[in-house]
């Protein structure tokens, strides 16, 4: 089911290999525009809630692997509303909270600013390990 | 009947009867089965879209049944065996009994988080990770180094003291007791303690370390702790509500049972403080 998507994000990631660099550390400026949008306490919207902007791509290399970030479109396997993450290629199921702080499947129950900061956490946690493609584990 | 006890307060033989149990449960494949339905779960919940395990007023009776299930598997193994509780208030060092090679095992070795003593260590062959999201095969935990403290009795005293169920929007930007109580806003209990453990702990495959379910055991006994104080509030939402799992509403994966149905503990386990 995933596989549409994973192929086509990986084609997008391989568009941005030019760019990898591990400048631009800084969280980008989305996010805390983000965490201001969607304020708690909002009713829920069934259909399309007024979600924060979606977070700039991005491409670095952290601590010697290297991560990456983009708008992955509406796939549902996405519930991060919309953003894909990955760490060596392989996807990090991630995922945005009402307040605009991220997790993801490896650090489930520590919200993080951004997905930026969701891969790095992700990285520290791996120790060097491989991720495993989800939702194949 | 199922009688649930502090941890702290088991025998050695409860100790050994409950992780034989457990182990006995892991060989037969069934435990890796509870480990794949909570990550599937977890994946799945969803702030904005339909979320039943967690981020929702449902994560206290979801997890409720699914720990009746585990229990029930348990007793499969051996009819004796209750699932005990951790009162990370009360035991909040690495130096409680919990983590002693007779039951939990300790902590991780800084080299690789790996879990070095116990029944749960790689090194006995009794206990792979098989329901993975990495290539690690073996537990791991880093007590206190992701997050340095365990809530204390006065932070759970003031999310008890919240007298609303759950609020709209009904996910992790709630107020209200559920959502202090999950640790998404305030204080933060449930979540910190699995941050706390840390490695598989802090992910979605978290009931691949044994001491999952007796924080949720005790996640469980404070939503009764609670419910002996406000007697008149109730589980909400009642109805009508999208994505959400009202009251009447029937929970997946099991689809036969509601919030409702689970609301009193009493006909399934009680606690060792319960006539208390």
């Amino acid at each position: 089911m995933p596989e549409l998507s994973r192929r086509s994000a990986l084609g997008a990631a391989a568009a941005l290999a030019a760019a990898a660099g591990t400048q631009a550390l800084a969280a980008p400026p989305a996010d805390a525009a983000a965490h201001a949008h969607e304020a708690p306490g909002r009713s829920p919207a069934p259909a399309a809630p007024a979600a924060p902007a979606t977070p700039a791509s991005f491409d670095e290399v952290y601590k010697g692997r290297r991560i990456q970030g983009r708008p992955a479109g509406g796939h549902h396997q996405h519930h991060g509303g919309g953003y894909a993450v990955f760490i060596d290629g392989v996807e990090l199921h991630v995922m945005r909270n009402a307040d605009g702080s991220w997790i993801s499947v490896v650090s489930h129950y520590d919200p993080v600013p951004s997905p930026r900061a969701a891969a790095r956490a992700a990285v520290d946690e791996l120790q060097g390990a491989r991720l495993l493609p989800f939702p194949a584990n | 009947m199922t009688v649930r006890k502090n941890q702290a307060t088991l025998t050695a033989d409860e100790k050994r009867r409950f992780v034989a149990a457990v182990l006995e449960l892991k060989r037969s494949g069934r435990y890796d089965e509870f480990v794949t339905t909570h990550n599937a779960f977890i994946v799945g919940d969803t702030d904005n879209g339909e979320r039943t395990g967690h981020r929702s007023p449902s994560f206290l009776p979801w997890h409720r049944r699914f720990l009746l299930e585990f229990e029930r598997a348990l007793q499969s193994m051996d009819a004796s065996v209750a699932l005990p509780y951790w009162d990370w208030s009360a035991d909040r060092t690495t130096r409680s009994s919990l983590w002693a090679p007779n039951f939990m095992g300790g902590t991780g070795r800084s080299l690789d988080g790996r879990v070095m003593d116990g029944p749960f260590a790689a090194s006995t062959g009794n206990w792979p990770v098989t329901v993975r999201v990495d290539g690690r095969t073996y537990l791991r935990r880093a007590l206190g180094v992701a997050v340095r403290e365990l809530p204390t009795r006065a932070e759970v005293e003031s999310v008890l003291a919240m007298a609303t169920y759950d609020m709209a929007p009904w996910n992790s930007g709630s107020d209200g007791f559920r959502n202090h109580l999950e640790g998404w806003r305030g204080v933060n209990l449930h979540n910190r303690v699995h941050v706390w453990v840390g490695g598989q702990m802090a992910t979605g495959v978290s009931p691949n370390d044994p001491v999952f379910w007796l924080h949720h055991a005790y996640i469980d006994k404070l939503w009764t702790e609670w419910q002996r104080r406000h007697p008149d509030a109730g589980y909400l939402p009642a109805a009508g509500t999208p994505h959400v799992v009202d009251l009447n509403e029937t929970m997946k994966p099991w689809n036969d049972t509601t919030p409702a149905a689970l609301l009193d503990h009493t006909p399934h386990y009680t606690f060792d403080t319960d006539s208390d």
